[in-house]
């Protein structure tokens, strides 16, 4: 009997207890489903947002998925479905464009999702031109560059060091890998065909100017290996299949410094991009709640500053830059040192012209 | 064992010895040759040297040197193999020795006729040969990546390379690290453990229906037995990519999408037309007079079915559930649509992982995959062995 009385005032107990938790979470989701692209980074946001985040919230359990490269789609088929299973989702800031105009992204308010920056500065002056879209909330700028073998460099000869080095089979023999996609190859290819960096795109425009620079990539095709993974070239690099090859920076920071590779980087005019997140609409309001509490910590000045401690990536804050390690800053791409010429990339030339010169490199790379 | 000879042999003159030789020596040189720079250099070197070893042991030297002839060679490519290539050459150098040391007296003395009936023409023997030439390549390109893999999952590195230090078998090149990331790294542990969770409950749930509907389309009476049949095999017939799709947009109206119940159905589902198509073969030699004794005798239907039919049709069964099985262990495009991340299971992860970053520790899960294939396939041809032999089917 006695036994029977404690066990209802118990159960009565943890029910009220229980009661009262709910009570002061119930307008927050206690789990997230978080997309990005694996590998390194994708642990460096674990270490830099999540793990942090989970500590101050011990009810939120973080489920991540290694899709962001098949985002737009499967957002598409979500959407299509009426079941939105993602809560926040990495993608570039083209896919995060073209997501916004579809109307799957939400777009949102920086003053009122995003903390104020630690000097005071407000997000929005904060993030600056990197907020290329509404719905876009940057983490970091990357850039696609260039690594090459150091131990491949041919006798007599300095190291590669422009990117027109690139296009110098005579000097710098061996094989190229480069990204099987039109968007900085043209660019590349015209900047060594003599355009001067201001006129590139204007060039591009014109079906003259897209051959012009299908021509130039036409006279080192046959040394070209073309990637479509980011982790293609450091594999070919480390193969020695190739001498030199583009690929993210990051990348190439992993095979220089954690791998103990032979191979030097080339930050002549590499291309900036953006990556960071978009949350996607239609999401239930608990399940909002909670991805915008999160957002909020994930993206204020320090956290920024916490994930470039484990890759070699730039934080979109400005107010994050004075806060990344010393010995990291020397492999940011965005340090003065490396930052001499430099692109970025062009959101919206891309976006009205990359469906016709997509088809026309597909066709060119078929000959 | 007692050494058969159908045919005498007599040595083949030059004018057939030489080329032959020649030609294999062209053949190996090409390998040699490209993976030295330059391919057609090797072809000339290796056509040369064999004819001129030929020549010279065949001619030149008595038979009775034989032996010290084919040591001879197999030293001088031992030696050439280290030169060219360190350790691992001298390995491969050394079989390379052995073999053409072997091969020079069996086409120059023509042993080759030894076996085979002397009424055959050269022809024949040609293709003969031929033949086991080409079922030897057939299994070399089959094997091969699967072998190549095993190496490189010991790579001390983090790439799909085999360094230096690992062609010299020095130590340090190897290591147990990406056997050990597989193992304590939380995200390939909990894929082994989705796909050890859904493959067995989805192996289950296809044998289940699978044998039923066999069973039951066996049945002369049954209307529409082609159609019904043909719906169920569609699985297997329609592009996985397009039943995905479907099974997505369906389960997602239905609130199964991203959970393990989903997975598993879409995965039975998958499974169920091996089930049928293995059982409905081992139904055909299935004597039905057996289930009308059975009835005779008293049995219901389910006593029949499982203390007559079944045990009869259990290899069907067997080999149908281990088909389903590797189906859904194997399986990545429908787990993608269907499944959450939640449910991510070994080869989802396998493709993201080599999709993002290329790391061995795929090579060492690939590796340990291989190895519990080939125990579970031994145990299952052990097992059928001794049934075999219980039921005395087979003299071994």
């Amino acid at each position: 009997m006695k036994f029977k009385k404690t066990l209802m005032a118990t159960s009565a107990l943890t029910v009220a207890a229980g009661a009262a938790f709910a009570a002061s979470h119930s307008d927050m989701a206690d789990s997230m489903t978080i997309v990005s692209w694996g590998g390194a980074y994708q642990s460096s946001q674990q270490k830099a947002y999540s793990e942090p985040y989970v500590a101050m919230h011990p009810e939120v359990s973080v489920t991540w998925d290694e899709s962001s490269a098949e985002a737009v789609a499967k957002l598409r088929a979500m959407n299509e479905a009426g079941n939105i299973t993602w809560d926040l989702v990495d993608v570039v800031a083209a896919d995060a464009i073209r997501l916004c105009d579809e109307g799957l992204a939400m777009e949102y308010d920086p003053e009122e999702l995003l903390a104020a920056g630690d000097d005071g500065s407000s997000a929005e002056d904060d993030f600056g031109d990197l907020i290329v879209s509404d719905c876009y909330i940057p983490q970091i700028v990357y850039s696609t560059t260039f690594g090459y073998r150091t131990d491949m460099v041919p006798e007599g000869v300095d190291a590669p060091s422009q990117i027109c080095d690139v296009f110098d089979l005579e000097k710098y023999p061996g094989k190229r890998s480069l990204e099987k996609r039109p968007i900085n190859n043209m660019e590349w290819a015209l900047l060594c065909d003599g355009v001067a960096k201001e006129d590139v795109y204007d060039v591009l425009e014109t079906a003259e100017g897209q051959d012009q620079a299908l021509a130039k990539l036409g006279t080192i095709k046959d040394e070209v290996i073309w990637w479509s993974a980011g982790a293609d070239t450091p594999q070919l690099l480390a193969d020695g299949e190739i001498f030199m090859g583009s690929t993210y920076n990051g990348r190439l920071y992993s095979v220089i410094v954690e791998q103990n590779q032979p191979v030097g980087m080339m930050w002549d005019a590499q291309v900036f991009d953006l990556d960071g997140w978009i949350i996607p609409t239609g999401l239930p309001a608990d399940r909002l709640a909670r991805v915008q509490d999160f957002v909020k910590f994930a993206t204020d000045t320090q956290r920024l500053a916490d994930q470039a401690k484990y890759i070699s990536y730039g934080p979109a804050r400005a107010s994050s830059a004075p806060l990344v390690p010393e010995d990291m800053k020397q492999h940011m791409p965005t340090d003065p040192a490396n930052a001499g010429n430099t692109f970025l990339y062009n959101y919206s030339f891309w976006a009205d012209y990359r469906d016709d010169i997509d088809a026309k490199f597909q066709s060119w790379l078929a000959k | 064992m007692a050494k058969l000879i159908l045919t005498d042999i007599k040595k083949q003159p030059l004018s057939f010895t030489l080329p032959v030789v020649a030609a294999a020596g062209a053949f190996a040189g090409l390998f040699i040759g490209t993976a030295q720079g330059s391919g057609l250099l090797g072809i000339v070197i290796g056509a040369l040297l064999m004819a001129g070893l030929a020549y010279a042991a065949l001619e030149l030297l008595d038979r009775s040197q034989e032996k010290m002839v084919r040591y001879g060679i197999a030293a001088l490519f031992l030696v050439a193999g280290f030169l060219l290539g360190g350790l691992p050459g001298l390995v491969v150098g050394g079989l390379f020795g052995w073999f053409f040391g072997w091969f020079v007296y069996w086409v120059g003395e023509g042993r080759y006729r030894a076996k085979l009936p002397p009424y055959l023409t050269a022809g024949q023997v040609l293709w003969h040969y031929a033949f086991r030439v080409i079922c030897g390549a057939i299994f070399v390109f089959l094997i091969t990546p699967i072998i190549v893999v095993m190496p490189l999952s010991f790579n001390a590195e983090n790439f799909f390379t085999f360094t230096p230090e690992m062609l010299r078998f020095d130590p340090a090149g190897y290591s147990l690290k990406h056997y050990r990331d597989f193992f304590t790294s939380n995200e390939w542990q909990s894929a082994l453990r989705n796909s050890l969770l859904i493959a067995p409950a989805a192996t289950i749930l296809s044998v289940t229906f699978g044998t039923l509907a066999a069973i039951g389309l066996s049945q002369p009476h049954v209307p529409f037995r082609r159609a019904i049949m043909a719906i169920l095999i569609s699985p297997m017939i329609v592009p996985l990519i397009i039943s995905a799709a479907g099974m997505y947009f369906f389960y997602s109206r239905v609130g199964l999408q991203g959970t393990y119940l989903g997975v598993v159905l879409a995965h039975a589902a998958l499974g169920i037309p091996f089930v049928i198509i293995t059982v409905t073969a081992t139904l055909v030699g299935f004597d039905r007079s057996l289930t009308r004794a059975a009835a005779n005798m008293g049995a219901n239907p389910v006593t029949t079915f499982f203390r007559v039919q079944m045990p009869l049709i259990l290899p069907g069964v067997i080999s149908g559930g281990l088909f389903a099985f590797i189906t859904s262990f194997d399986e990545v495009v429908v787990v993608l649509f269907v499944g959450s991340a939640n449910q991510q299971t070994l080869p989802w992860q396998m493709f993201t992982g080599l999709r993002e970053q290329i790391s061995p520790t795929i090579l060492a899960v690939a590796t340990i995959l291989v190895a519990v294939s080939i125990c579970l396939l031994t145990v299952v041809e052990i097992l059928r062995r001794r049934s075999e032999r219980l039921r005395g089917l087979s003299p071994g």
